[in-house]
């Protein structure tokens, strides 16, 4: 039993992966072995739910910035939603919200996959 | 919330698995000594960063050596000193990195010194032939107050 869970869901070529728990060093390759699988299928449009995620070190952070550059040029997008203030201050601090497109919820981001990008 | 002085430590084996208890420790001993969750948050994420380097670093993953985790109290402040056994650095080197420069080149990891420097008030390196220590403060009255609200804002 560790202190973290990956749970993923699929809508249509969208697929969300639901975190729980706490993401340090010691859960963080948990975190890569989902989104290398997620990358393996090539399904590369992915929304991660930080909603039930208590705690996130710089080894949790590292795992994005480690993928986000193959998802993006294999046409698709990691986007992070539901953070709590907490979670949001670690990624403010990194600079991170420049790099990554963060959401409140859920179905904002999956309706933003379907958009041309404005940027 | 002024207090006497006293000592808290905790000796563990180099494992990523026992992060999560030597963040309890932290927060724990924070707690009780009267800092509120969004300091202790920060008091635990620093120690983590820097436990976790030393298992990555200075042990380079040899789970059979201990990581000391002190924590001493006085009127002023609270400091965790963090020691290890293993290979040393040059505190020289360790810089602060240029954040924009950083992403720019979507780099993994070493974002853990940037992040103690950030979330604690005073940070030291001492490094000898076979120990290495860093030395962490949180001052009772936040020293930072006046810049803590920066990192408050939420998205849109």
């Amino acid at each position: 039993m560790t202190g973290f869970e990956v749970m993923r869901a699929e809508n249509g070529e969208v697929t969300l992966l639901r975190l729980k728990g706490y993401l340090d060093a010691h859960t963080a390759p948990d975190l890569e072995s989902a989104l290398q699988k997620l990358i393996d299928e090539k399904r590369v449009k992915i929304i991660v739910s930080f909603k039930e995620l208590t705690y996130i070190s710089s080894a949790g952070l590292g795992v994005f910035m480690g993928f986000i550059e193959e998802v993006r040029s294999g046409g698709g997008d990691i986007k992070l939603t539901n953070m709590n203030q907490k979670i949001y201050r670690v990624f403010d601090l990194l600079g991170f919200p420049t790099l990554f497109e963060i959401r409140d919820d859920e179905s904002h981001a999956v309706g933003s996959f379907a958009q041309p990008k404005s940027r | 919330m002024p207090q006497a002085k006293k000592k808290y430590q905790l000796r563990i084996p180099s494992q990523t698995d026992n992060l999560e208890l030597i963040r309890e420790f932290v927060s724990r001993v924070a707690r009780k000594v009267g800092f509120k969750d969004d300091a202790i948050s920060k008091i635990e994420l620093a120690v983590d960063e820097a436990c976790a380097n030393v298992i990555e670093h200075a042990y380079q993953k040899n789970d059979k050596k201990n990581i000391d985790v002190a924590i001493q109290i006085d009127y002023q402040k609270f400091t965790i000193i963090i020691t290890d056994h293993g290979r040393g650095f040059d505190p020289k080197k360790i810089k602060t990195p240029d954040m924009k420069e950083y992403l720019a080149q979507m780099r993994v990891g070493g974002l853990g010194i940037y992040l103690m420097r950030t979330l604690m008030d005073e940070i030291d390196f001492n490094v000898h032939p076979k120990r290495n220590q860093v030395i962490m403060s949180k001052y009772f009255l936040d020293k930072k107050a006046k810049h803590a609200d920066q990192s408050e804002a939420r998205p849109n």
